[in-house]
Formats: structure tokens, sequence, C-alpha cells
């Protein structure tokens, strides 16, 4: 039985029809035309669908919209804040860390549930952070790199922050 | 000095990627996010036996299904295909027989997935089962059941290459070493499913097709050869790849079918395939049964080399040819090997049809070639870093083939590894358990002839200059990830005097950008560079005309810098680029300028000749230091070192990210990859959590260096970079185990369980004949390990 509910999905509510058994990536995709978040295994194996729901790491493949309800969902397309990149956004092209591109919202969105979790990650912690995200293409170095450079300038924000 | 020398304003700069914003806020748009007014969305029907012929398709219970708008099969598609058209065997939907388990027969159009997947489900195909054949040496006696007619014995392609008398220098040589090896049957991986939607106007007879392929005129071209349709018919744009490896090299069955559904219903259609179709359209690299005999003369110098290489070729024809004369190219680089026989076989089985994979014909080879190199060093008692010294290859080198080393440093990247590495110091000293190893290898940077006959052009570039667009690059070339669009924007950058991120950049479209070769071969760079160069050489030729007045120089006295046309000699004679634009415009007329780049043609008289010479060749170095736990088999690599000879870095970040991701690929070929299929030819690990590819947490730490370099015969000094790392991966570990332990193996991926095995703390499975060898000279030489006594015998 299709019916009607509300997601809030980057701050934003929407109401969407849906079946019960529709798959948070497709409603994402499909239905909402957030096409930021990619499907690369729809088996929850690569986490190129990774979203962030209530904060907390989701893979959109494995989760059903249905049980999305009243929850916060954050994608790949509500992090860059009025035109301004998020930090970890920034640090991931400053250090190269973006070939294909496939994996980077996954990624992105991995490393800020790791960094708001653990704002100074050792180097252990940012490789299993995203250990859950699948690149082909760059040997994550570059994407270590860019986690522990993003986590420096977000500290360096919240420092200024409280000096202010 | 722009171009001119070896001073670069923005090339050789770590610039970040033009299109990473895109990418970083998910705004990048692959295939599969495109959206057309009236799309309806297709399905395959996979076959589910591995050989068989096809009885019967009842397809009417599929049409019955509300929504479904076409159901078609392989009575509906006109001709085969493969690359190059040679022996072309695969067609969009199969006809007739399928030759390996799921393989497309059937396809539906509905107006949506679910509709499209619940009519693929009632399609029903009878088969007639053949004999399956796994095994390239099986299939080879088997000429009682053919996988296709024409094929006798199941030889797709055949071929020996002979420089000089094999047997005769091998007889002569005082050291002959001999070992078998099989590399596995790896997938490319790529993080995107392929897709494609095709949009065929019913008014104009235009088929639009956006898909993600390397080769856009070469899709073109098969989709028109394939599908009857004219060329200027045919517009191929490519969105956005999400990795490519030498897998998107072809097309998919599902892209040819998409453009069938799509001109039968005249509507766009959509086919994006599962994570379980990728793995079954496979086209990754190709299995290898090589066995070799190499002869040293008494300094470690090589004399000979006699191999055979059988290739596993899965069902269809694909990249084979090319895979078997590579690899017999890849063998004469980067040692000088004066005496050489290969003989090459690829033969077709009934499992997914390996293709391209990175690397191309190099993994297989390297792995081979650099264990033996290590199993020489042995026998003639020499270092296996001495000995690749001796025998590496230096710019002019000229072996018996047609191919020639016009550049390298080869030996400047040998040397910064086993110095970093601390190779000689550590080698045969580390305590038993732990080892050090290395390996060398190359790639070439593009092929000397293309991929179709024609004798026209490989790259060519379009300059267009003026105020409305500012500067703008119509290329054929396609971006897979390795960062091409930035390194093309640093080119005409360099030469303009405009900034990168300013240049706008027309490409992946076969209607707006001129006919190139394609993204493999690891071509781009330099023949792109070539076509830019000279196309920047047109425009200034032309703008200089009126700049010279506007500045008061002589227009060979002028150049591009910063925004500025200037005078070498008194650089305060000037005129803003953009005001000598306005000028030129005003005065003269459109602005446009055209370069083009052909390598050079070698000439030569043998089989396999026109593959494997290039206008250039990469290098790499890499040394790997393992840990081999004796209770557990899990072997860890506890360093890792690498120095490459990639000409000039055009943009140094890039050439890191490529070498690194080499490298992660070279080790999930090492130690996890290999797809698997079962006696009934069933794959049986389709997907990425029984395929494993290295995650994060698998990477060692990587250290490579980019070792100082600048090819004279290139545009901007570049070379290759983003192939030939992968090469060395394996043996460079093999060699390091064995210096751990004093086990050879020869075959990957080296999984723990054969470690065990190896060891004899398990026993193997009867049915499982494990590549490994050991030899005597191991215990000699570290004085023999305690463990000396459970080393197995060859």
């Amino acid at each position: 039985m299709k019916r009607v509910i509300e997601l809030t999905i980057n701050g934003s509510a929407y109401d969407v029809v849906i079946s019960p058994q529709d798959l948070l990536i497709d409603v994402l995709r499909q239905k909402l035309d957030l096409t930021g978040t990619k499907k690369g295994c729809g088996q929850g194996d690569c986490g190129t669908c990774t979203v962030l729901i209530d904060g907390r790491r989701a893979l959109a493949c494995l989760t059903l919209a249905i049980a999305c309800e009243g929850r916060q969902i954050l994608t790949i397309e509500g992090m860059e804040k009025h035109g301004v990149l998020h930090p970890i956004q920034q640090a991931f092209i400053d250090k190269g860390a973006i070939q294909c591109g496939y994996c980077t919202p996954g990624m992105v969105l991995s490393a800020k549930a790791l960094l708001d979790e653990h704002p100074a990650p050792t180097e252990h912690e940012i490789k299993l952070g995203i250990s859950g995200n699948l690149c082909r293409c760059t040997g994550y170095v570059k994407i270590v790199e860019a986690v522990r450079d993003a986590a420096a300038r977000l500290q360096a924000a919240a420092d200024c922050g409280k000096g202010a | 000095m722009s171009g001119n020398g070896r001073q670069f304003n923005v090339v050789g700069k770590s610039v970040p990627r033009v299109e990473g914003a895109d990418k970083v806020r998910g705004k990048a748009v692959f295939t599969d996010d495109m959206r057309l007014p009236g799309m309806v969305h297709g399905k395959l029907k996979h076959a589910t036996v591995a050989h068989g012929r096809i009885v019967s398709i009842d397809v009417e219970r599929a049409r019955q299904v509300p929504g479904v708008l076409a159901v078609i099969t392989g009575e509906e598609c006109a001709k085969p295909y493969s690359v190059n058209n040679y022996k072309p065997s695969e067609w969009p939907l199969a006809k007739g027989k399928v030759v390996y388990c799921g393989e497309a027969v059937a396809a539906v159009a509905a107006m949506d997935e679910a509709a499209a997947e619940r009519a693929v489900e009632l399609i029903d195909v009878q088969y007639e089962e053949l004999p399956v054949l796994l095994d390239p040496r099986e299939a080879l006696s088997r000429d009682d059941a053919r996988i296709h007619d024409w094929a006798e014995h199941n030889i797709g392609y055949e071929g020996v290459q002979q420089f000089g008398d094999v047997d005769d220098t091998l007889e002569k040589s005082p050291h002959v070493v001999e070992n078998s090896f099989y590399s596995s049957y790896t997938h490319c991986g790529f993080l995107e499913p392929q897709s494609t939607l095709a949009d065929y106007n019913t008014g104009t007879g235009l088929l639009t097709v956006y898909t993600c392929n390397q080769l856009p005129h070469y899709l073109q071209q098969t989709i028109a050869r394939t599908l009857d349709q004219r060329m200027e018919k045919i517009r191929v744009v490519i969105p956005t790849v999400g990795g490519a490896f030498g897998g998107k090299t072809e097309a998919t069955p599902s892209c040819l079918v998409a453009c069938m559904l799509s001109r039968q219903l005249g509507r766009p259609v959509k086919i994006t395939y599962t994570r379980e179709e990728v793995f079954h359209q496979n086209k990754g690299r190709h299995p290898a049964h090589m066995t070799m005999k190499m002869g040293f003369d008494n300094e470690g110098r090589i004399t000979a080399l006699d191999f055979d290489c059988l290739l596993d070729g899965g069902g269809h024809s694909s990249w084979g040819f090319v895979v078997m004369w590579f690899i017999a190219a890849l063998t004469h680089l980067p040692y000088k090997l004066p005496v050489v026989r290969y003989k090459g076989k690829r033969v077709y089985t009934n499992k997914p049809t390996p293709g391209a994979q990175r690397c191309l014909g190099g993994v297989q080879v390297r792995m081979a070639f650099e264990s033996m190199l290590d199993m020489g060093a042995a026998k003639v008692g020499v270092n296996p870093y001495d000995i690749r010294m001796i025998n590496a290859v230096e710019a002019g080198y000229k072996g018996p083939t047609v191919i020639e080393v016009r550049h390298a440093e080869f030996k400047k990247c040998l040397e910064s590894v086993a110095s970093r590495s601390g190779f000689v110091e550590k080698y045969g000293k580390l305590p038993y358990g732990r080892g050090i190893g290395m390996a060398g290898g190359h790639y070439s940077t593009g092929g000397a002839f293309l991929l179709y006959p024609s004798f026209r052009p490989h790259s060519t570039a379009q300059l267009r200059v003026d105020t409305e667009a500012g500067v703008t690059l119509y290329i054929g070339a396609t971006a897979i990830g390795q960062g091409a669009m930035t390194v093309l924007c640093q080119m005409v950058a360099e030469e303009l005097g405009v900034d990168y991120r300013e240049v706008h950049l027309v490409c992946q479209d076969t209607m707006l950008a001129p006919m190139d070769n394609g993204t493999y071969d690891s071509r781009l760079t330099y023949g792109s560079g070539h076509a830019i160069k000279n196309a920047a050489a047109d425009i200034k030729a032309k703008l200089f005309d009126v700049a010279a007045i506007m500045v008061g120089a002589g227009k060979d006295h002028l150049e591009c810098v910063n925004g500025e046309i200037r005078s070498i000699y008194e650089p305060n004679r000037k005129v803003a680029f953009k005001k000598a634009v306005y000028q030129y415009l005003s005065s003269v007329g459109p602005l446009f300028g055209t370069g083009e780049y052909t390598p050079p043609q070698p000439k030569g008289d043998y089989d396999g000749k026109l593959i494997g010479p290039s206008p250039a060749f990469g290098f790499t170095a890499q040394a790997a230091e393992v840990e081999v736990d004796l209770e557990t088999g899990q072997i860890k690599v506890v360093g890792y070192w690498e120095a490459g000879d990639c000409g000039k870095a055009i943009n140094p970040m890039s050439v890191e990210g490529q070498v690194e991701g080499a490298i992660s690929m070279g080790l999930g070929a090492t130690f996890f990859e290999e797809m698997v299929v079962d006696a009934n030819g069933r794959m049986l690990n389709p997907n990425f959590h029984d395929y494993k590819m290295p995650t994060a947490l698998d990477m060692p730490e990587l250290q490579t260096e980019i070792v100082a370099s600048y090819d004279p015969t290139s545009a901007y000094g570049n070379k290759e970079v983003g192939e030939g790392p992968v090469g060395p991966v394996i043996p460079a570990i093999l060699n390091a185990v064995y210096d751990a332990i004093g086990i050879r193996f020869t075959e990957v991926p080296l999984k723990p369980e054969k470690v065990l095995w190896a060891l004899g703390t398990i026993e193997a499975p009867a049915e499982r004949r494990l590549h490994v060898s050991s030899e005597s000279t191991y215990c000699a030489r570290r004085g023999c390990a305690p463990d000396g006594s459970s080393l197995q015998e060859p």
C-alpha cells in the first residue's frame, strides 16, 4: 500500500509517496532528485550510498525510507552552507583526495560522522572511520590526509570561535 | 619560457582538480543520475547456464505485464561485435547460444524498473546444455565442444614471436632458471556500475547515447556497425565516469540494447547494471598460465628468454588478441632482452570474459619476469638489486623488436627504492619470517597505431579564443577519474598565459569534440599534450600578428604569461591578452587554432609488431618489506617504497594519486582479489562482499617518489604514469615472501591458507595444486634458517 510520509532531509521537509518496501537510496535519487548519494552495489558493501541519519552513518541502500520518518537525514547536498563548502569538502579538494568522485559523497559523510565523534582522530581511527567506504582510485592515502587536514581545520575554527 | 624549455608556470604545479568542487558537492552528473522527459527503464534477462544452445525464448507472459513497452531477444540483433571487429563473437543479446553464465539473452523496456524486473522474471528460456569448459588447458583439448564453431580447439588467437636462437643461447648459458606461474582472474572494480541512457529522436533520426565509456569515438563506431546506424546519426556523450580502469573501454550489451529499445520506442531508455551484472560483464584481467625459461651469463646479464603464455579468454573475443600481443611486447622492457621466443595463445572458456584492466598485459609479465630475475640472481650469486641494475634499459635502447626507448630514467628509480628501503642491507639478513623484495616495471604511453584501421591523427585539439567564452578547448579526451581535465587545462593555461581554472573544456562528446583514439594505454596526456601545444601555436601565430603591433615588438619575440602578451626581451612591452584578442576579433575575425598528434610509425616485419611500440615509456621500481605470521599465514606489508619516472609530472599531486591507486589495485590482486566460478561456471562472488578489494585498513604506508625526469620527445616532458605501477606489486611481494620464508609462490592471490599449505602447517586439499617452488640457494644464502627443514622440494 502506498502512503505519504514526511522526510526531513538536509533540514527541509519533503512529502513523498512511498511503498513500504522502498529503499531510502531510491527515494532520494529517483523521487527527490538528490542524486549526490550514489548506488555502487545495492548490497551494503561499498559505502557510496552513505548518509547520516540523526548524525549516525547509515547505508541508504539498506535503509527503508519508511523507517526514516521523524528523523534527520543528512546527504551530501546538505554539507555546503550558503555556497560555502564544508571544511571536509574543501580539504578533499585541496589534498587531492578526489579522483573519479564516485565514492566521494559517501566518503565525506563518513568523515563527518567520524570527526563529529572524534575531533582529533588517530591515523588508525581515520582508517577505521572510512573503512566501510571503498575507493578504487586513490589507495586512500590522500583521503586519509584530507580527513586529518579537515580535523585540523575544524579544530582551528572551533578554537577561533572560543576566542571570539 | 612557455613550453619551449623546462621552465613552466602552470605545468608541474600540484593544482586542485577543476571538477573537484562538483564531485565533492555531489553535483557531478554520472549517467545514472540523468533523467530525460518520457524516459523509460530497460532490464536484461541473463543466461542461467554457462554453455548452451538457446532452444526457445517465450516472452509472451513478459509482454502481458502492465507497463511493459517492449521485449526483445537476440533475433532482433543485426551483427556481433568485438574490439577492432576482429573475430566478433559478442551480440547485444545472445543469438543461438550462450557461452557464459550471466550473458544477456533478452531485454525489456517498461514504464518503471519494478515492471521491467517482473517482466524479465517471466521470460522463459529453454537451453540445451553443452559441456562447460572452465580451464583453458582443458578447453584446448576439447575440439568436440567448441565454444564458437569457428574456433578450432577453442583457440581465439595464437602467435609466435622469435628473436634470435633461443634454444642454442639457453644451451650455452651458464645459468638457466625455469618456472611456471598463474596470474589470477581479477575484476576492474570501478564503483560506478555501467549505465546507458539512449535517446533516439524520431524526428531527426539522431541517436544520442549518454554512457560511461572510455572510448566515445570508438563506441560510436561499434554502435554504428552493430546496429546499422549511420555514424553521423549517432552522438555519444560521456557524463562523469565513476572509475573505469580499462573495464569501460568496450560497448556493454546494455548500452547497445538501450539503443535498440530507444530506437524501437522513440523515447529515452535507461539501463543501469546491478553490481552482479557488472561482475558478469567483467572485462577485467586475463588470467594467464605462464612458463618461463631464462638464461644468464656469469655477471647476471640475461642471455635469453623462452616464454609460453596461455590466456584464459572467457566466453568472448574482447581485447583478447591485443592482450596476447601486448604481453609479448611488454616482455622486452624494462630490461635488455637480446634473444627471446614468445608463444601466446588465447583460448575461449565458459566464463565471464576478461578484457582490459589497468596495466593490461604488464601485470602477468611482471609477476613471472621479476620472480625469474630473483631466481636468476640467486643462481648467479648476485643481489636482486644488482641484477636489475645490470639489465636495466637506458635512453636510446633498442632491442631486437621495433620497440625503441627514446627516454628512460629506470635506473634512477631502482637506485631510489633501493636506498630508501635499505634493500641491500636488509635482503637476506632479516629474521626468518620477515623479508624484503624488489621489482621493476614500465608501461607504454599510447600505441603507435590506431585502435581502428585509419591513418588519421590519434589526438586532435581545437582552441577557440574570444571575448564571449574566453579560452575554450575542444578535445576528444575522456576523463575517467585520472585527472585528465585538470592537466589539459594546465597545458592550455601554460601556453596562453591564462588561469587554468578559466579554460573551458568541451570534451566527452563525439558531436562537439574532434575525434580522439580514446582513454587507454596511458596515451592521453602525451598525445593531447602535443595536440594542445600545436593548437596553441596556431592561435599564437595568428594572435601575435596583431599583438606585435600593439606591443611594438617582433612577433617572434612574444610570449603569453599571466594574462599578458609581452616581449621576451623587454617584459615591460606588453598588452593584456584579452585586449589583444578583442583587437584580433575586431580587425581580423574569429580566432581558432587546431593541433594534432600522431605517434611515430615504426616499421617491422613480424607477427604482432603493431602492438607494443610507443613514443615513450614510463618506468617504476618498487620494494616491499613483509612479515609472515607463521601461525596464521597472514602476510603483513610493513613497508612499501616506489619510485617512478613519468617524465615531467604535469600535476604532481595527481601523479601521486595515480601511483597510490595503482599500488592499491596491485595489492588487492596480490592478497585478495579473485573471481571464483563453480563447476557449472556460475560465479560465486559477483559482489563486493565476497570479491574483496582493499579498504583503508588494508593499505600499508606507501612511500612514493617522482624521480627528476624530462622526456624531450614529449610536449611538456611528460610520459605514462597511471598503469605501469600496478605491475611490480605482485612480484615485489612474492620476492619479499621468498626472502622471508624461502617459499617461492608462483600464483596469486596469496591467501593465508596457501601460506599454511606451503609451510606444511595444514594439509592442502587434494584437488588443489598449489603453484609454489623452492630453490636450494635459499638455505645456503641464509646459512640455513632454523625452519629450513620445512621447505618443500620443487
